[in-house]
């Protein structure tokens, strides 16, 4: 297995010189959204902690690192830490609130919808960070400034955090953090009876899934040059965060990554071929029908089936 | 502050506030007889507004008449999303239904975008031109009729649930006296009438205020939003709830929108949920706490 | 020296509803206490306040010297007080040494050592040869001895258990009794909740009763069982717990000899 996953590493690393810019550009979207997917997956996935606000902490993450690079001139590698520490901070207060007051489920995906919505109002109200219009980067390809010439530093960019965002996933599941969080996952109240601190693991998780999904608000801002708070901050962005994990398999190392290699190609290709006769929407309509079919059909996911299928047991 | 400016945002807030009861009342109703969030719950009503559209451009039907079909047909469609799809999952984790019920509001969401295009929608009544002036307020009619309709549809739906045995049951469902249903009652049919008159609701809401709102395929999303948003407020599965926190929210949207600006009135009733959630948690007028 | 865990005049209500009023008791190293009672008497919610899941309106619990006001269940837990639930809450989809892990995870920060802890409590409870199964997957007999591993795994000084008898068979029964007693010969302290009047009788050192939230009766098991006040309690009551729950016939004036 150990070797299975070094080798496509390796793959990975070569692909670029094999594909055509069309090409890299998908792969690009792959690696970001499997990236955001373990990212969420971390509070979202192992710890059953239904975030349907994720999009706020691409969004404080984006905005701050673009507002510093814009307004004070410092370089987005600094920009990328210090968004991730705001969204980190921002994941820390919706935590706090929501498993303080015990709020669970639909009174949950709630509550992370609606921070997520007010910082959508917010951003979109204050002019000194671009108000509705939001933020335009200008290019000048220096990669100092985070931007490059050559797509295919963002294909090592993108590659680099998701394996990052998997590493630390992996991480946590070896270790007594995850191990709880799946149990909290199944039953809080039989974990605190148990000794297990589930606020405290709670806190931590999410904690950690939004400083690496704050990580991503820079790369989205710098790789597309813009940012607007209805496409960073919006329900959609949260809907595209969570489907992939979600198919692929929630709570899983390798769910988020091939929900991704699903959905991605998936939606781009639909994207490309409905939209050039002006229908549009088509690629999640795709999505919509597959989340039905998990949920009814697979409920664990692609990866845990898959894993059966292939006679290799998913870790329990 | 222009008092005149207040009573105005005051009366416009309160007669919206009508179609946002109705549409809550319809959530509730799901929410409170099978424990189903319906995501899918403002695209519902999306698809009736569409259909008013097309009654009125292809059939030359006005909404303020039409609106009777637009429920009949939600009604059937929430009949097979329950009976095909959310039967499967009633007792599930709650996690599992509401992405189910995501699935299903993406498909309608984008299927109405495959439809009728990104472009902003609005159905003409002779109606929706009309205003009438009572001193320094005036009250637009086709709101003014968009009310009085959700509200007749939203007390003949109180007359059903409090004089019929199908409607008992069903609240007795919502009280969560599980014995009326275990007795002699087919589960299966009472949930899927439920659904389907939760779905007719928006339907109708739909149809009464395709006039006055112009819609897209999105508005769907927000939709659903502030149907969470008004229930939560008035407390799950609390039909009284549920018909006052409409008037509430779409009064103190309307108000946020006097005293703030109007792209900020939003950020009024996501304040005040946020607020209840922490506090509240079983809302104004809801028993039981989650 | 105070005993190991000491209730003062612990009371609580719910809305209308006295759960439990003015409770006192103790369990001292190494003993075994029973808490019984006709359904709804209060004693499931006198664990949940013992053991930190709700919060007292008044009264005092002392354990090992200290007080456990403002616990929350984990720290108690950590002090050594675990407990189980009446209605089983394995983490289904978590293998068995899984979930037996996630108690010994409190003193072994080591995945590892916690899984080795957690096959001999297994081996222990004879649960060894369903290590690797889902959780969800055991009979109802097998649930059982899953929420006392979990516990046991712990490394508890005070083992609450609530209910770990109902629905078993006698075989079964038998068996989970001796393997209680021998918990309780390593030096655990089991303070428990049983409707299985034998089980009761044969493992408890002392009984205190419970009806209405309120003790009315408390001594030796022998003692107990024939007490006026008791008898009325379980009789009194038919509708709601019936007679003591191990009896099969009604009506009759005081509990048989073999309870």
């Amino acid at each position: 297995m150990r070797w299975a996953g070094l080798a496509a590493v390796l793959g990975l690393l070569a692909l670029p010189a094999l594909l055509n810019s069309y090409a890299v550009a998908i792969f690009i979207l792959i690696f970001f959204y499997g990236f955001l997917g373990q990212a969420w997956n971390i509070v979202g996935g192992y710890a059953g902690q239904l975030s349907v606000g994720h999009a706020a902490f691409v969004g404080v993450g984006g905005y701050t690192a673009a507002m510093l690079s814009i307004e004070k001139g410092i370089t987005p590698w600094i920009g990328m830490l210090a968004g991730a520490v705001l969204a980190a901070a921002l994941g820390a207060v919706i935590g706090y609130l929501g498993f303080r007051f015990g709020l669970r489920g639909f009174y949950f995906v709630l509550l992370t919808v609606a921070f997520a919505e007010v910082c959508r109002i917010l951003v979109s109200n204050i002019d000194a960070l671009g108000g509705a219009l939001g933020l335009y980067i200008t290019f000048t390809g220096d990669p100092r400034q985070f931007q490059f010439q050559d797509q295919r530093a963002y294909y090592y960019i993108a590659l680099g955090l998701m394996l990052l965002a998997t590493g630390v996933a992996a991480l946590i599941e070896r270790r007594r953090f995850g191990i709880y969080l799946t149990a909290i996952r199944e039953d809080e109240s039989a974990c605190e009876a148990l000794g297990v601190p589930t606020f405290r693991y709670k806190m931590l998780a999410m904690v950690v899934s939004s400083f690496l999904t704050g990580l991503g608000g820079t790369f989205y801002a710098f790789y597309l040059f813009s940012l607007q708070p209805n496409t960073v901050f919006g329900i959609p962005l949260s809907v595209e965060i969570i489907i992939r994990p979600i198919i692929g398999g929630s709570g899983t190392l390798l769910g988020p990554i091939l929900g991704s290699f699903i959905l991605t190609p998936l939606g781009e290709v639909s994207r490309y071929y409905f939209g050039q006769g002006g229908l549009y929407g088509a690629h999640l309509i795709v999505y919509g029908l597959l989340l039905i079919a998990v949920v009814l059909f697979l409920p664990q996911g692609a990866y845990p089936y898959l894993a059966r299928r292939f006679g290799r047991r998913p870790q329990a | 502050m222009d008092l005149t400016l207040v009573l105005q945002g005051l009366l416009s807030g309160l007669l919206f506030g009508g179609v946002y009861s109705l549409m809550a009342v319809g959530l509730t109703l799901i929410f409170g007889v099978m424990r189903v969030v319906n995501f899918a719950h403002g695209d519902m009503m999306v698809w009736g507004m569409y259909l008013a559209f097309l009654l009125s451009t292809r059939a030359g039907v006005d909404p303020y008449l039409g609106f009777g079909l637009c429920a009949a047909a939600l009604f059937v469609a929430g009949l097979a999303v329950q009976r095909g799809l959310v039967d499967r999952i009633v007792d599930a984790p709650h996690e599992m239904q509401i992405l189910l019920m995501l699935g299903v509001a993406l498909v309608l969401e984008n299927s109405a975008l495959l439809a009728f295009g990104p472009e902003p929608a609005r159905v003409r009544s002779p109606l929706a031109s009309a205003t009438v002036w009572f001193g320094p307020v005036f009250v637009d009619i086709a709101r003014l009729v968009t009310f009085s309709v959700a509200i007749v549809l939203t007390w003949a739906l109180y007359l059903f649930l409090f004089r019929t045995d199908l409607g008992k049951t069903m609240r007795a469902a919502a009280d969560n006296s599980y014995g009326a249903l275990v007795i002699g009652t087919d589960v299966r049919r009472v949930y899927a009438v439920a659904f389907g008159i939760g779905a007719a609701c928006v339907g109708a809401a739909g149809a009464l205020v395709s006039p006055i709102l112009p819609f897209q395929p999105p508005t769907g999303l927000s939709l659903s939003v502030t149907s969470f948003n008004i229930v939560i407020i008035g407390g799950m599965g609390s039909l009284l709830g549920a018909f006052v926190g409409g008037l509430l929210v779409s009064v103190a949207e309307s108000l946020g929108a006097v005293f703030l600006r109007p792209s900020l009135k939003e950020l009024v009733s996501f304040s005040l949920l946020i607020l209840i959630l922490l506090f509240r948690p079983a809302g104004l007028f809801g028993k039981r706490t989650p | 020296m105070a005993p190991l865990l000491e209730v003062t005049a612990l009371s609580k209500r719910f809305g209308g509803l006295q759960a439990v009023k003015d409770l006192s008791l103790r369990v001292g190293d190494g003993e075994i206490v029973a808490l019984i009672g006709p359904n709804g008497a209060g004693k499931t919610t006198a664990f949940a306040l013992i053991s930190g899941f709700l919060t007292p309106d008044s009264g005092e619990i002392g354990f090992r010297g200290r007080s456990l006001k403002g616990l929350a269940p984990h720290e108690v837990c950590a002090l050594g007080m675990v407990r189980t639930f009446q209605i089983m809450r394995p983490f289904p989809r978590l293998s068995v040494v899984r979930n037996v892990m996630i108690g010994a995870l409190g003193r072994n920060a080591d995945p590892r050592e916690a899984e080795a802890r957690a096959r001999a409590v297994l081996e222990e409870l004879g649960l060894a040869p369903k290590a690797g199964h889902p959780a969800g997957s055991l009979t109802l007999a097998e649930r059982k001895r899953l929420e006392l591993a979990r516990a046991l795994a712990t490394e508890p000084v005070l083992l609450l258990l609530d209910e770990v008898m109902s629905g078993l068979n006698d075989t079964e029964t038998e068996r989970l009794v001796e393997e209680i007693r021998a918990i309780n010969a390593r030096g655990v302290a089991i303070l428990l909740i049983e409707h299985v009047m034998r089980a009761v009788m044969s493992l408890a050192q002392r009984i205190v009763v419970l009806n209405y939230g309120e003790q009315i009766a408390e001594g030796r098991p022998e003692d107990v069982a024939g007490n006026p006040r008791v008898i009325e309690a379980y009789l009194g009551d038919e509708t709601e717990a019936g007679p003591l729950p191990s009896q099969p016939t009604h009506g009759s004036s005081r509990p048989r000899g073999d309870l």
